[in-house]
């Protein structure tokens, strides 16, 4: 049984006066397994803040149907839905803490509400400072923590409760480099250690890269895209796929970098797929030097994402014409092959 | 100076300070608790607020404006039937008292919905996502994260109501405001004016030092 599953939702927000209504989502279908990290983007507007919303009951269903945990949701009174949130942990782009409340207050809060016993919360909150690595900032005020820290905390208050499912609103969007990937380091071990699914929505293609193991691809309120991250990133189909993963992996260079890379270097532009590791670059260039043909790499790059390699090369093949007619045709035998115009 | 009466007057004076002290520490308290509910009423009722009503809104709304922009002096006028009729006399202290209550009631409800407006709509959603409810969301919330605007805002209110007594004289209340009028302005007795006016800004000076100071350290800034 899927811990979250969509079924034909849809979520119209009513009409600002004078304006229109907002159909946010328009018919999505999606589960979410148990133990896996799904990765939800989409440009602003997509309606992947709405999606996150709908599955934590933040915002209720205009038709379709939310079950989390087996358990239908559209339609639960006030008090079942606040027992539904209990289970289910949030963090935020902004980290939303409690300013008036120190670190170990913030922590307490979820279980303040879930009525948790004092001496049980205080070993709760202990162990998640721990986890968190924040052991020394317990009773610090949340304007003296960094960014990073804050998030840290922001984690340890989603966990308080044990939930089973963690959502994650562009938790990293506000963090610089470094920091995100401890971050991102540290949502990886809630997933591994703590058996945490975590549905994180970003409009930055790098999280999905290091964190996710499915991608869902957002655009215009509906799924557009959706599948294992490598497969996707590899093989992006939709356009708007495609502009995501072009911020990540080398495709082909465009119109204008082709025209500069050809004043520099002579002979046919090819551009090379590799995906996985059945066939090996040395393979293909084995077969280009049998042919006698010069070969330079001049645009591209290697990814390796969840242990597959894959990636996109695109190569300046120099030599007798009747050579490099050869060559293509036995590397096309092995890769696919695109042929770039001059 | 030397003709002045205030040697005499200070008795009368120490009274009239005394009056000023407990009618705004009264009217501070009953407003201060009605206006934190009326502005709290303001406030949740909003558009996309945790008990969002547009009617109910409107009938805050339409209520606080009605009686806030009426001038004390006539709002005392103004209400001095419904004073006899909850505190059983339309003059002195008690009128005053239940007046200024009312008025205070209705401008503290804006200080306070201004105030609560500025809290972080982010940390309520965190609230939420918790599952706590909204009336738990109000209490732990919302309240403890504006608390130190709440602290000024209140100061504020303070001192406007000790502006507020001056005019309590127009039906018999005492005060400071009374004591400066009747014993200094109306004999021309510059002294005794002076005397109240200066009693009158040490207690400002003190309470909104007072309230400067709690504020910062709510705020811990």
């Amino acid at each position: 049984m899927p811990l979250v599953e969509l079924t034909d939702v849809h979520k119209t927000f009513p009409a600002a006066r004078g304006g229109t209504p907002v159909e946010a989502i328009r018919g999505v279908d999606l589960t979410v397994e148990a133990g896996e990290i799904v990765g939800i983007v989409g440009y602003s507007g997509a309606g992947k803040s709405t999606l996150v919303r709908l599955i934590n009951a933040l915002e209720s269903t205009t038709s379709g149907t939310v079950r989390v945990g087996g358990r239908e949701i559209t339609g639960l009174k006030e008090r079942e839905l606040r027992e539904v949130r209990l289970g289910i942990g949030m963090i935020f782009q902004q980290f939303n803490l409690f300013r008036s409340r120190t670190v170990w207050g913030n922590i307490a809060y979820p279980l303040e509400v879930a009525g948790v016993p004092k001496a049980e919360q205080n070993a709760r909150i202990s162990d998640l400072l721990h986890f968190v690595g924040l052991a020394d900032k317990a009773h610090s005020h949340v304007e003296e923590l960094s960014g990073g820290q804050k998030q840290r905390v922001g984690i340890a208050r989603a966990l308080a409760t044990n939930p089973q499912l963690l959502l994650a609103d562009e938790s990293t969007s506000a963090l610089d480099p470094e920091t995100t990937q401890e971050v991102l380091a540290l949502l990886r071990r809630v997933n591994r250690e703590l058996g945490i699914t975590i549905v994180v929505i970003t409009h930055e293609m790098d999280v999905v890269r290091s964190l996710a193991h499915r991608v869902v691809v957002m655009e215009a309120g509906r799924i557009v895209e959706e599948g294992p991250v490598v497969r996707v990133l590899s093989d992006p189909q939709q356009p708007v796929t495609r502009r995501f993963v072009s911020t990540i992996v080398d495709d082909e260079p465009d119109v204008e970098a082709l025209a500069a890379l050809h004043a520099r270097h002579a002979g046919r532009f090819v551009k090379l797929a590799f995906r996985g590791d059945d066939v090996r670059q040395s393979d293909v260039f084995a077969v280009l030097l049998e042919h006698g043909v010069r070969f330079e790499l001049v645009f591209g790059g290697i990814e390796e994402v969840q242990g597959e390699t894959f990636g996109n090369l695109t190569l300046a093949l120099d030599g007798d014409p009747a050579a490099v007619d050869a060559a293509v045709d036995a590397v096309r035998a092995l890769v696919p092959a695109k042929e770039l115009p001059r | 100076m030397t003709d002045s009466n205030m040697s005499q007057l200070w008795p009368l004076f120490w009274d009239a300070a005394w009056e000023t002290l407990y009618i705004v520490a009264i009217t501070l308290t009953l407003g201060g608790l009605l206006g934190l509910l009326l502005g709290l009423g303001l406030y949740v009722t909003r558009g996309g607020g945790l008990y969002a009503s547009r009617p109910v809104n409107l009938v805050l709304n339409v209520l606080v404006n009605f009686f806030r922009p009426i001038p004390f002096v006539i709002f005392i006028a103004a209400v001095q039937p419904f004073a006899r009729v909850v505190v059983g006399t339309g003059i002195g202290n008690p009128a005053i008292i239940f007046a200024l209550t009312l008025a205070a009631a209705f401008g503290i409800s804006r200080i306070v919905e201004q105030n609560l407006v500025t809290v972080d709509p982010g940390v309520i959603e965190a609230a939420r996502s918790v599952g706590a409810s909204r009336a738990r969301i109000v209490r732990t919330v919302v309240l403890p994260e504006a608390l130190g605007p709440l602290v000024l805002g209140y100061t504020f209110a303070f001192v406007a109501l000790v502006d507020m007594t001056a005019v309590a004289g127009v039906i018999g209340g005492g005060g400071l405001g009374n004591f400066a009028l009747q014993y200094g302005f109306r004999q021309f007795d510059t002294v005794v004016t002076w005397t109240a006016v200066i009693a009158i800004v040490a207690l400002v000076q003190v309470v909104q030092l007072a309230g400067n100071s709690a504020a910062r350290r709510i705020l811990r800034r």
